[in-house]
């Protein structure tokens, strides 16, 4: 046994070599959902013209008497308390004078093969008072979606998809994290496991048209392509409707969906999430 | 160690104290004779070592007492050890306990209250989340169960710990002898929020627990055979049960 | 009765060291892929010491987190969205950081160091043998464990993040990604625990089988040096415990991999039937990291106190009695899992009953030490502090063999702090001083002296401000495997003190790069070291530093034990192994003919 610098050298060669060999293949970290199956379309199509843009708007009725709203105690987690003075309700079931906000309605077919550009700019989902906001994200396929913890206190973001690959990351302090989901989908459930009585939905299209209804039951879709659509209305609880409209060019068209509480049997259960292994 | 505030606490803490006097005078007396022999017989000029093999008597001295000691921590320990577990008595809990289930999941503790009837899955149960009430000297027995993976139901002000094991349901039990608000917090590691599974105990007077009780059900907390989880998001387990959350 | 050529029937197929006949090894074969053991135990040398490393850093930022929570970790910017955006590290990396370090540091840094580094460097020369029974198989070992901390290290870099389950990794968390976030992390840390395995199982076998037939005439079993007693114990612990540990983590692996639930509930597995398994392996683990630290330190002592090792066949039963005792103990990790009772009981007697001959071998070294002459050379210096160390570590473990107490400090900082005074306190030190004492004989250079007492001073003050406190965590309730101790009102008022232990974890880490510079500098620029710097007594101090390929030109001869210290009569205070009473030097014919005279039965 000689120079031990000749020993030394071997070992860190042979070491170093398998490295070499090893990060060759390997990744980094990072995980972000942009995969390249089924993803956001790179550009390449249609940006719908000024001169023939449509519109198709309408409004989100609830008939008969809403559900009682629910108090959530938030009496553990005094940070959140605080932000609701008043109390905090559940936001399953969102009436206001006969209108059902927290409906997704969006373009389910009749756009064809066109392919539309992923928006550079973010979509925000927030955790503020330990609710999320909003309770219904619209976001793209490939359109980066920006999750913030402004509550300053430990939350986790546990996203159950079945056609998208999900995350379950924490968030300990105030801090903003992105992730992203490539495949179209209704809808993706998410839910905080600190805060039990947290969740929200996420619905990707690999189209812009898609809109959440505002409390007063209104949405829009706007810069259609003319054409005739099949629009579809999802609803948490009570399911979803779906109707057929032709919109010209440069027209506005008028939709309109109606739920009520007898609809809670048609509740579109929620499906396997797909099972990391 | 915070004050005990339960019946046995003070036994397990005595059974602590009497460690520490007999591993103290150990401690005292082998590290003083290590530093004492390595001043004593350091190297000088002209200094020459004892050529010794050893001592049978010394052998036998340091392995009879050192087994005694342990002997006599063993039969101390034990005593109270089958008393918390009441491994050597009916039932598993003192009689007249009260009986509370209790499910661990990530990262929740989840509290089923009997009610009333003080029977557990009767209509008149309710369900807190992270919140545990009890009233004071009365023995209350938790059922202890999870949804998911291994928790630890730790009480540290009652000097109770037991890991709630999914597909077990295991008895913990304990009597209170303070009132006030205690934590409770998880003491296995169960995933990134394992660090914030924390609730708090509240021991009530005997008939400010019956208020709070009372209260608690006319103000409508979620019954007990619903999901006991009551996210907003709608998730397989109620529709298959056509339960709503709502 | 053994006659020395049944001692050594091996004796013509030893290839003894021939000064006539150069090493004209090929680098390849001499450097990279040798089956010289003493080669191999330098491999894992620096093998071990590159993950001794990795330990230490992934604790200085479990300690940073710690100590200031929610605070960015200086540099933490390097490190991904996915573990420590903006350098805050995030709960789920904090989790990886408490696992992966507890099993570098067991599996891939102390067992190593003792069983490998110090297993190939001593087993032979110990022995007088040319090298181990089966020097192809050494060599196998060796470059099994390469592969196996490699996959450990690149578990960090998969999606999911590098296993964080614990280095106990109890299922369902451990077994289902869902519950973890981790996946490919935590099956990897399994493929390359189980391959890990395979390495030590191939060094047992080679350990136990030259230490049984490879002792050179004279060397009985009562003269062999404490450390080949450790090791010899040590293998045959890890022969019979490293297979239950693969047995238990195939089974893991397959609930994660192909849908079996041997510990998932649902369709009928048992949770804890993985803890059963791997405390089964657990704790004769533990007490394989701990084993041959004894031996080391009771060599060392008695060289520095230049006196026999008091009570030699006590210690010898000690090590015996601890490792056959070690089988029936391991419930005491398990007192709160949900596990019968009345089994506690019968537990705490088994498990109080194992102090006792640790016990037996405190005393023992306080008799060696006892009317010596006493040399503080760094070695000693680090093996007494071993001794003073484990004290702590074992008086701890009183606490929470205990199991009314135990119900307190279970999963606290009070088992954080015993499991550091033992290992960190104990075989840590244990391996410094076996370092100091045994790198000039294989790497024939002396390391610097001052830099070594300046590391043991530094090591030992910083280490005792790091984990005497935790003690005190403990018993203020402070859970183990916690990312923001703060999240619970009752810990807030411990922030301070944990503020305090991770100042000195980050000195301590520091002072580590002394050593790590003296053993590089010493390499190359080291005093050259003579052939007996220590005046010791065993056989490898009759040879050249290093020792040639072969070690010994022909068979060696042992009149007496190792420990002739200051022999009454004699001139100088050491007397060694091999010196015939007469003072002349016996030789055994190489080729197997009768014994030459002067060698004793």
């Amino acid at each position: 046994m000689e120079h031990p610098l000749k020993q030394i050298l071997a070992l860190v060669v042979v070491l170093e070599i398998s490295v070499a060999t090893a990060c060759g293949g390997g990744g980094g970290g990072e995980t972000t959902d942009s995969e390249a199956d089924g993803g956001a379309p790179a550009g390449a199509g249609s940006v719908v013209s000024p001169d023939s843009a449509a519109t198709i708007t309408g409004t989100v009725s609830f008939e008969g008497t809403a559900p009682a709203a629910e108090p959530i105690d938030m009496s553990e987690e005094p940070t959140c308390a605080e932000k609701h003075p008043d109390g905090a309700m559940r936001q399953q079931v969102a009436v206001t004078d006969g209108r059902l906000a927290n409906v997704y309605v969006y373009v389910k077919s009749g756009l064809g093969d066109r392919a539309f550009p992923t928006p550079s700019a973010p979509v925000t989902l927030d955790q503020n008072g330990c609710r999320y906001s909003p309770h219904i994200v619209a976001v793209q396929a490939g359109q980066s979606l920006a999750i913030m913890n402004s509550d300053g206190i430990l939350h986790n973001i546990n996203t159950q998809p079945t056609e998208n690959r999900g995350f379950n990351i924490s968030q300990p302090v105030v801090m903003e994290t992105s992730r992203e989901f490539s495949r179209p989908e209704v809808m993706i459930p998410v839910k905080c496991d600190v805060h039990g009585w947290m969740g929200a939905f996420i619905g990707v299209q690999s189209h812009p048209y898609a809109n959440v209804s505002g409390a007063d039951g209104s949405f829009s879709l706007a810069d259609l392509p003319p054409g005739e659509y099949e629009i579809e209305a999802w609803h948490e609880l009570y399911g979803t409707q779906s109707q057929t409209v032709t919109v010209g060019v440069k027209e506005t068209a008028e939709v309109s969906f109606t739920f009520n509480s007898d609809m809670a049997g048609n509740h579109v259960p929620m499906g396997e999430p797909i099972v990391l292994r | 160690m915070p004050e005990s505030a339960s019946t046995f606490g003070a036994g397990i803490d005595s059974i602590y104290y009497i460690i520490l006097w007999i591993t103290g005078a150990i401690f005292v007396l082998v590290e003083t004779a290590l530093i004492v022999f390595i001043i004593r017989y350091r190297h000088r000029e002209g200094r020459v070592a004892v050529h010794t093999h050893g001592s049978k008597k010394a052998e036998i001295v340091w392995t009879v007492i050192p087994f005694i000691l342990v002997l006599f921590i063993v039969y101390a320990s034990n005593d109270i050890w089958l008393q918390v577990k009441r491994a050597d008595q009916e039932g598993a809990a003192p009689a007249d306990a009260l009986r509370l289930r209790v499910v661990a999941k990530q990262f929740e503790w989840n509290v089923t209250y009997p009610g009333p009837d003080e029977e557990l899955d009767t209509s008149d149960d309710f369900v807190k989340r992270n919140q545990l009430h009890v009233p004071i000297g009365r023995a209350v027995r938790i059922d202890l169960g999870s949804e998911d993976v291994i928790h630890s139901f730790f009480l540290p002000d009652f000097r109770v710990k037991q890991d709630a094991v999914p597909g077990m349901t295991i008895p913990v039990w304990f009597e209170a002898t303070r009132t006030g608000e205690f934590p409770l917090a998880c003491a296995e590691l169960c995933g990134l929020g394992h660090y914030r599974m924390r609730a708090s105990l509240t021991v009530h007077e005997a008939d400010d627990f019956d208020r709070w009780q009372s209260e608690e059900i006319e103000s409508g907390s979620p019954a007990a055979d619903a999901d006991a989880s009551d996210s907003e998001t709608a998730d397989e387990n109620k529709v298959n049960e056509g339960e709503e959350s709502a | 009765m053994t006659t020395p050529q049944l001692l050594a029937p091996n004796v013509s197929a030893q290839h003894w060291a021939d000064p006539s006949h150069p090493d004209d090894r090929p680098f390849i074969r001499k450097y990279v892929f040798s089956t010289d053991h003493k080669t191999i135990g330098n491999q894992f040398m620096f093998m071990s010491l590159f993950f001794l490393m990795i330990g230490g850093a992934l604790a200085m930022m479990i300690r940073w987190q710690l100590g200031w929570p929610g605070l960015p970790m200086p540099g933490g910017g390097v490190l991904p969205e996915t573990m420590a955006p903006g350098g805050i590290l995030l709960p789920e990396f904090y989790n990886s950081l408490v696992t992966m370090h507890g099993t570098f540091m067991i599996f891939f840094a102390i067992m190593p160091l003792l069983v490998g580094m110090f297993g190939n460097w001593l087993i032979p020369l110990h022995v007088g043998a040319s090298d181990m029974a089966f020097p192809r198989l050494n060599m196998m070992s060796f470059w099994t464990a390469v592969p196996a901390g490699f996959i450990m290290l690149a578990s960090f870099a998969v999606e999911g993040g590098a296993a964080g389950a614990g280095w106990t990794a109890y299922p369902p968390l451990s077994a289902v990604p869902e519950y973890s976030g981790v996946s490919t992390g935590q099956q990897l840390w399994c493929v390359s625990l189980v391959i890990l395995g395979f390495s030590s199982l191939m060094g047992a076998v080679n350990y136990i089988t030259t230490i049984v037939n490879m002792r050179a005439p004279g060397m009985t079993w009562l003269r062999l040096p404490l450390p080949v007693w450790a090791l010899f114990i040590t293998a045959i612990l890890i022969l019979l415990a490293m297979p239950i540990l693969a047995g238990a983590l195939i089974m893991l692996l397959f609930d994660q991999t192909i849908g079996t639930t041997f510990f998932l509930p649902e369709t009928g597995g048992q949770p804890l039937m993985w803890q059963h398994l791997f405390w089964y392996f657990g704790h004769p683990e533990v007490y394989i990291l701990i084993l041959p630290a004894m031996g080391i330190a009771s060599e060392v002592i008695a060289n520095g106190s230049r006196k026999p090792v008091f009570g030699y066949p006590a210690m010898v039963g000690a090590i015996i009695a601890i490792a056959f005792l070690g089988w029936i103990v391991w419930g005491h990790h398990m007192f709160q899992s949900g596990m019968n009772p009345l089994l506690g009981s019968s537990f705490m007697l088994s498990t109080m009953i194992i102090a006792v001959p640790s016990a037996i071998k405190v005393f023992n070294w306080l008799g060696t030490i006892w009317r010596g002459d006493i040399h503080l050379h760094t070695p000693m210096l680090n093996a007494l502090a071993f001794v003073a160390m484990f004290v702590i570590g074992g008086l701890s473990g009183v606490f929470m063999a205990s199991t009314p107490v135990d119900i307190y400090i279970h999963d606290t900082y009070f088992i954080v702090a015993h499991i550091h005074y033992v290992l960190f306190g104990g075989s840590l030190f244990a391996i410094f001083a076996g370092l100091y004492f045994w790198f000039p004989k294989f790497y024939g250079r002396m390391l610097n002296p001052t830099l070594g007492k300046i590391h043991f001073a530094l090591t030992f003050v910083f280490y005792n401000l790091v984990f005497f406190p935790m003690h005190n965590l403990g018993l203020g309730g402070m859970m183990r495997r916690i990312y923001d101790p703060n999240q619970y009102g009752f810990l807030e008022p411990l922030q301070p003190m944990n503020t305090f232990i991770s100042v000195f974890a980050l000195a301590l880490g520091a002072s580590q790069l002394v050593f790590f510079f003296n053993i590089l500098w010493s390499l190359w620029r080291g005093e050259k070291a003579p052939e007996n710097p220590w005046s010791s007594n065993s056989l490898e101090w009759d040879l050249p530093s290093p020792p040639p390929h072969g070690n010994f030109e022909a068979m060696p001869a042992v009149y007496r034990g190792p420990y002739e210290y200051s022999y009454p009569g004699r001139g100088e205070d050491f007397w060694p192994q091999s010196e015939p009473p007469n003072g002349r030097r016996a030789r055994v014919e190489t080729s197997g003919a009768p014994v030459a005279e002067g060698v004793p039965q």
